[in-house]
């Protein structure tokens, strides 16, 4: 069992990576990751709202939707689900967390319409994994995401004062380097 | 009658969500390993976005300005589960093909973004028309993109094979990161049209980063928080200058998160030019 979560774990993180081969969570991968200070933070919200969030989305799937035969609204509880629970988390660390809020608080509202949080609620339901497997599905997809966007934000430092042709500067370099970073990432297959 | 070919020929070219506004990036790159996926993903978008377009239109005067935004999500999280209904019953082929990026039409940027900017603020037929024409431009785009990535990675078009028997496929650009490559060549391209067009004198601010800017496409996510987000944007640069003080610092990033803060400001001018023509 627990060597099943650790493999589910590797494969969620690393091997089909939620940015660079699912491509969920785009818009904040390449948008928050100037600087590793922010893309650090990012990721901790990020890790924090979609291990609660596949919980919580576990939970009233398994309780509330199956026993009344909804599964079919899904997608609409899911997202709903998500939203109110991220303004949750925002006023409850702002009352009894200040020092975290005052870390993740920017990023929370960010996450809310970021397809990576709906898109591990969808992927739970679709393997069928419990609420247990789901959690740590849904932790480990948020570690990989993490781990995508803080090595983007360390090239894209480094990057930072190079000399691009005209065109390529700015957008452009930033997406070749999130595919050289796809490549890299296509030898952790083997890994499984 | 002109109102609704002007807002095709919108949606599909000045305003094509793909090329010109750079929106909905996550469909774009990974369903566009070959063109059918693209076109049925194109298909399926367009379908939510003009029916949830012209049901918003219709409800404007009844949703009250504050929950706005959830009033859009219910509507389009509806839309979205019928298609998907829909798809499992008559092409489950497409159905699993598309697999999670059909539920996820939900936070696609274009839809959220047309219903706020557009159809919130318009009668029911230019929006409905706004909506067919945003994802006609929208399909036509990730089928070129689709037909690009088949053709250089599979040699074949729509599945039929069309590059002589000597053409060895370029696997990769059917894999994840050919997705990445090609939208870089993409962008870069639009870069090269943009200054063009800005040395004509031709105005280019329609012209969007899309995700990369910092999130300003995806105003809903956003919208209200911007200023903090500047703030902590700007926060951690004055711990970066202690990291790497031998570099040059101090000047350039502030000017960079001035800009940074102009092209956040854009879009929501743009929606009260939008409000106002009508």
């Amino acid at each position: 069992m627990i060597k099943e979560l650790l493999m589910l774990l590797i494969g969620s993180s690393l091997v089909s990576n939620v940015v660079l081969s699912q491509f969920l969570g785009l818009c904040p991968f390449l948008g928050v990751s100037k600087k590793i200070k922010t893309a650090s933070g990012m990721g901790a919200a990020v890790i924090f709202v979609i291990t609660l969030a596949s919980a919580v989305a576990g939970v009233v799937y398994k309780f509330i939707l199956t026993p009344l035969h909804l599964e079919y609204l899904q997608t609409i509880v899911f997202i709903l689900v998500i939203a109110a629970l991220v303004q949750f988390v925002e006023m409850f660390l702002r009352k009894a967390m200040p020092a975290l809020y005052q870390a993740l608080g920017v990023y929370l509202p960010l996450i809310t319409t970021n397809c990576a949080v709906l898109g591990v609620a969808l992927t739970n339901v679709q393997k069928e994994y419990g609420i247990g497997t789901g959690i740590v599905n849904g932790f480990g997809t948020a570690v990989g995401f993490t781990i995508a966007i803080v090595i983007l934000a360390g090239l894209r430092e480094r990057m930072e004062y190079n000399d691009f042709p005209g065109p390529i500067k700015g957008q452009p370099a930033v997406l070749l380097t999130a595919g050289l970073m796809a490549i890299a990432f296509c030898g952790f297959s083997g890994l499984l | 009658m002109n109102k609704v070919s002007e807002r095709l020929v919108n949606g599909i070219v000045k305003e094509n969500p793909t090329f010109v506004l750079a929106l909905g990036m996550c469909p774009t790159l990974a369903v566009t390993t070959s063109a059918i996926n693209g076109l049925g993903m194109g298909l399926t978008t367009t379908v939510v976005l003009t029916l949830s377009n012209l049901i918003i239109s219709l409800l404007r005067k009844v949703i009250p300005n504050r929950v706005r935004i959830p009033a859009f999500i219910v509507i389009v999280a509806s839309f979205v589960t019928m298609v998907q209904l829909l798809l499992q019953a008559y092409l489950p082929s497409l159905n699993s093909a598309l697999g999670v990026y059909i539920p996820l039409i939900v936070v696609n940027c274009i839809i959220l973004g047309r219903a706020e900017s557009y159809a919130y603020h318009n009668p029911p037929i230019p929006s409905f028309f706004d909506g067919v024409g945003m994802g006609l431009g929208f399909s036509i785009a990730l089928t070129l993109i689709g037909m690009l990535r088949e053709l250089l990675g599979a040699g074949e078009l729509f599945g039929a094979r069309v590059m002589p028997a000597s053409f060895v496929p370029i696997n990769i650009f059917i894999m994840a990161p050919g997705a990445f490559f090609v939208v870089a060549a993409l962008t870069a391209v639009m870069n090269v049209v943009k200054e063009k067009m800005a040395a004509k004198g031709k105005d280019v601010s329609k012209f969007g980063n899309g995700c990369g800017s910092e999130c300003a496409s995806c105003e809903l996510a956003c919208g209200s928080r911007k200023a903090e987000f500047a703030a902590a944007e700007k926060a951690p640069e004055k711990s970066v200058d202690r990291a790497d003080a031998k570099a040059p610092v101090t000047e350039t990033p502030k000017e960079e998160t001035q800009t940074l803060e102009a092209q956040e400001k854009k879009p929501e001018t743009d929606n009260k030019e939008k409000g106002e023509e009508k």
